[in-house]
């Protein structure tokens, strides 16, 4: 019940947002859609604390701009290894254990790796992800643990 | 009247150096080595180029419904291009697309 209403609140936000109207009728029919939407999720049995991550919200969003950093910071990387004449690149495979505990705790590390260019999880077994990666420094970054440890603490928050 | 000058030169510098990142995504996915490498490229575009672009329009829009709407484009943004970038790299690996692998920083341009 409580995902239930989390999730009826977001989505009526972002209506709300989206459409900019506030006249009866469409509000009327905004609030059905959410419902509508809600009810689907039920159904499909995927509000849990999977499905519905609100509880790691707080704990993301001060994640969040650390991450943004690291994003930046590997954008300008590879963008001059992209734009030397030489192209120093020399792309790898890497292993990383993932050391948290939940699925959703894995998905936001892959992700987060994903995110930040130079690496790209490529696959997922069990607490091993497969990282492609540009470059030696770029693996070894990941390899460092530091974000690995940081969604660790994210993860915890719930 | 100055401030509008403000507003407008962060809003052009982001967009200006957005599309230069965007732009060099793209000649990373021609140069690159192989197909895994070339996802690197578009993996700059996907942030700094579509982030920066966005961010500058969310200058231009300033304050106001437009504005939150942007940022929201950008929040999903950050969920579905590592979703994607995934799904190809693992439906490549599943089909059996060998990664080309180097030690040798100086070679890498040559598979």
């Amino acid at each position: 019940m409580r995902h239930a209403i989390a999730l009826t609140v977001v989505f009526a936000g972002i209506w709300l947002l989206w459409s900019g109207h506030l006249e009866a009728l469409l509000l009327s029919l905004g609030a059905l859609s959410c419902i509508v939407a809600v009810a689907l999720a039920a159904r499909m049995r995927i509000l849990d604390d999977e499905g519905v991550p609100f509880a790691l919200a707080g704990r993301a969003a001060r994640y969040l701009p650390w991450l943004l950093l690291q994003i930046v910071k590997a954008n300008i990387d590879v963008a001059r290894r992209i734009l030397n004449p030489r192209l120093p690149v020399a792309p790898r495979l890497i292993r990383v254990h993932a050391r948290q505990q939940s699925a959703v705790g894995r998905a936001l590390f892959a992700n987060s790796i994903t995110l930040t260019p130079g690496t790209v999880s490529v696959d997922v077994d069990g607490e091993t992800i497969v990282v492609h990666a540009l470059t030696a420094e770029a693996g070894n970054d990941v390899l460092a643990g530091e974000m690995n440890r940081r969604v660790v603490w994210v993860e915890q928050g719930s | 009247m100055t401030l509008q000058l403000v507003w407008d030169l962060l809003s052009w510098g982001c967009l200006l150096l957005g599309s230069a990142f965007a732009i060099t995504g793209g000649i990373g996915l021609l140069r690159l080595p192989d197909f895994y490498a070339r996802m690197h490229g578009g993996g700059i575009t996907d942030t700094m180029g579509a982030g920066l672009i966005l961010l500058g329009l969310g200058f231009q829009a300033g304050v106001s419904l437009v504005g939150a709407k942007l940022l929201l484009i950008l929040v999903f943004l950050l969920i579905t291009s590592p979703t994607t970038a995934h799904a190809l790299a693992k439906a490549a690996l599943a089909d059996g697309v060998e990664p080309f692998v180097s030690d040798d920083p100086g070679k890498a341009g040559v598979p």
